[in-house]
């Protein structure tokens, strides 16, 4: 009998084992699924609405209110001053307007918020010409909304991203660390099973769940928010196959000493959460300070999810993708080495 | 080459940081092929840690073991693997699977053995094979476990406290399940804290203490190493409980062998007709009342009470 018998077989047990266990499918599908569809509503929806403000009661806040009164870009709110700061501090109210005595305007708004300093520009804007400043020359507003620009384009692929990464690490060091307990590692090492076929495996069922999981979640945002998958369906399953490899063998490596369930979770979240911070999941990672970037740089999730941004968004080729899908692998050949050098079994 | 295992001076020292535990101190040990093997002794007394040795899990500090005339280490461990089966002292397979699809996945790593159906009538599973493993009792899992022993057919089977935690009944459908391996002529290894078990199932034993042997030989030949073939059992009333020494009864004739024990005496004894009256006139003669006696054959956990001074089940 050769050796691929009994990693098929290892494959399907582990596989039944998952499809068997409703809520491991409801974390593994239906949670990223929500993610994406309750983060795209919340971020999708906010280009549409209007400029909220906040005027303070006076004999002038009338004159305020009737300057936006026919502008459906602008909504005022007439506040005493108090009530109307209360609302600033807790970001209710973007911009507080107090009409001073000699007819002009003092603003209140937050500097640190980019909301709010447009928000402040656009009502000082609207205020200065009801008050009758004439614009030098005439502009045009041209909104670019199309498809592949929107921050939903730009969440969704680095969601593919972190699910992969959660999912590698998770599927693959939970389930050994969990066999370890049951003393099913030991039991196994005991059959002629080899130890390298052995942790394939593991990574193997990793690799077979990751492609309806990722394309599920591609599909759905597809559907709903009509993100647009540019590039070809070979080149995204190549970077995301190569992407859950390398966190397959990042799961494998934190899970080749644990004896407890508490450990793994703990070293788990330790590496994880570099990356759910910098690597450009919710916002790019270029925000981050130059001397932080050739660390941001090296972690595998920022190179994942600039090479699944470059292919779905970009259309970009498989090829031009080399350097990421390279230090992917690097990631997961030294990752497995490693597991395979230091695996406990008993 | 008729032994399945030979080891010779095998140590073991668990280190622990600071703490070290030696769990073997120069164990030796023979296995003839086709024969019943127990290893009996108390918890705690290496015998795991022999099997494990044996098994090729763990490593030896030093000494040397052959089993079916190999050395693990020596680029064959894989084809010794593919001869032996084995039970570790506590599995658990995956909740959620079906019986017949975990004998499925290991009988996938032999290149013979059983079949599927084969396998689990040996353990007389039939009923439970669609069944998940969370589905099963204590009883039907350990008979699950060692299906998954047997169904590559091996040479060699090394069971690990097999019946350990099971109720009676299920303890008995397992002893059924092994004395069947035996009289086809396996070679088994089993460990096991419960002398009736080694008793009722070996054909030679070996009685494992602070990791070392400190008897072996067949049930019936251990016995008889202690002289007699029955055992009185008496306690006296409590005051009464000091008018009389333990070294005295060793001097009675009739006794061969004499134990004290938290409840009362145990004398070994030949003929129970002659040694009962010479014990009760001792008594009289020391005005000690009586509490209790009983009678009963010797059996091995009394070897290893005369052996140790301690009690098998006391660990």
């Amino acid at each position: 009998m050769n050796s691929l018998t009994p990693m098929l077989q290892l494959v399907v047990c582990n596989l039944k084992g998952f499809l068997r266990e409703p809520e491991a499918v409801f974390w593994t599908y239906g949670f990223p699924l929500l993610m994406v569809v309750g983060l795209g509503i919340a971020f999708s929806s906010s280009s549409a609405s209007s400029v909220q403000f906040d005027v303070v009661q006076g004999p002038a806040a009338e004159k305020v209110v009737a300057a936006v009164a026919n502008n459906p870009g602008f909504k005022a709110k007439v506040n005493p001053q108090d009530v109307a700061m209360a609302r600033l501090r807790t970001t209710r109210t973007l911009v507080v307007v107090a009409p001073s005595e000699d007819g002009g305007y003092q603003y209140y708004f937050d500097p640190s918020n980019p909301e709010s300093m447009a928000a402040q520009s656009a009502v000082d804007d609207v205020l200065q010409r009801s008050a009758g400043r004439k614009d030098a020359f005439t502009s045009k507003q041209v909104r670019v909304e199309a498809p592949g620009s929107r921050y939903v384009d730009f969440l969704v692929p680095g969601l593919i991203g972190m699910n992969i990464m959660g999912g590698g690490m998770w599927g693959v060091g939970f389930v050994l660390v969990d066999m370890r307990i049951k003393k099913l590692l030991k039991r196994l090492l005991a059959t002629p099973l080899r130890r390298p076929h052995f942790l394939l495996t593991v990574v193997g069922t990793r690799l077979v769940f990751f492609i309806p999981e990722a394309f599920f979640l591609l599909l759905s945002a597809y559907l709903i928010f009509k993100v647009p998958i540019r590039g070809s369906i070979f080149a995204i399953a190549a970077v995301a196959f190569v992407g859950s490899l390398s966190f397959s063998g990042l799961g494998l490596l934190s899970a080749s000493r644990a004896q407890r369930i508490e450990t793994i979770s703990g070293i788990m979240n330790v590496a994880m959460l570099p990356m759910w911070l910098c690597s450009g999941i919710f916002f790019s990672s270029e925000r981050f300070p130059d001397f932080m970037q050739p660390v941001i740089q090296a972690l595998p999730l920022t190179q994942l999810n600039n090479a699944l941004r470059a292919v779905i968004l970009e259309g970009s080729s498989l090829f031009s993708q080399a350097l990421p899908i390279g230090i992917l692998l690097a990631w997961a050949v030294v990752c497995f080495a490693l597991a395979l050098k230091w695996f406990r079994w008993g | 080459m008729d032994n399945a295992i030979a080891c010779r001076e095998l140590y073991k020292r668990y280190e622990d940081g600071k703490k070290a535990v030696d769990a073997l101190n120069g164990l030796n040990l023979t296995v003839r092929i086709g024969e019943c093997f127990g290893l009996l002794g108390p918890n705690g007394a290496g015998k795991t840690t022999t099997v494990e040795i044996l098994e090729g899990l763990i490593p030896p500090s030093s000494g040397e073991v052959e089993v079916l005339g190999v050395r693990w280490g020596t680029g064959q461990d894989q084809e010794l693997r593919q001869r032996i089966g084995i039970t570790l002292q506590e599995t658990r397979f995956q909740e959620k699977l079906k019986v017949w699809e975990i004998l499925q996945l290991f009988r996938s790593f032999y290149t013979r053995g059983l079949t599927v159906e084969q396998a689990i009538a040996t353990v007389a599973l039939e009923e439970k094979a669609n069944s998940w493993v969370r589905d099963l009792s204590g009883g039907q899992r350990q008979r699950l476990a060692v299906a998954t022993a047997l169904v590559g057919e091996p040479d060699l089977l090394f069971l690990d406290e097999p019946t350990t935690g099971l109720d009676p009944q299920a303890r008995r459908r397992l002893w059924d399940v092994i004395r069947d391996l035996r009289e086809r002529g396996r070679t088994v290894l089993i460990t096991t804290h419960y002398m009736d078990e080694a008793e009722k199932l070996c054909d030679r034993v070996a009685i494992v203490d602070h990791g070392k042997v400190i008897a072996e030989g067949s049930p019936n030949q251990l016995i008889s190493q202690l002289g007699g073939e029955h055992v009185i059992e008496f306690s006296l009333e409590k005051t009464d409980g000091h008018a009389v020494q333990l070294s005295e009864f060793r001097e009675l004739p009739p006794v061969i062998h004499a134990v004290q024990e938290a409840e009362g005496f145990l004398l070994t004894v030949a003929q129970p007709h002659i040694a009962i009256p010479a014990v009760l006139e001792f008594l009289d003669g020391r005005q000690a009342r009586l509490n209790s006696l009983t009678t009963r054959h010797v059996n091995l956990e009394d070897v290893f009470v005369s052996l140790t001074g301690r009690y098998l089940r006391d660990e």
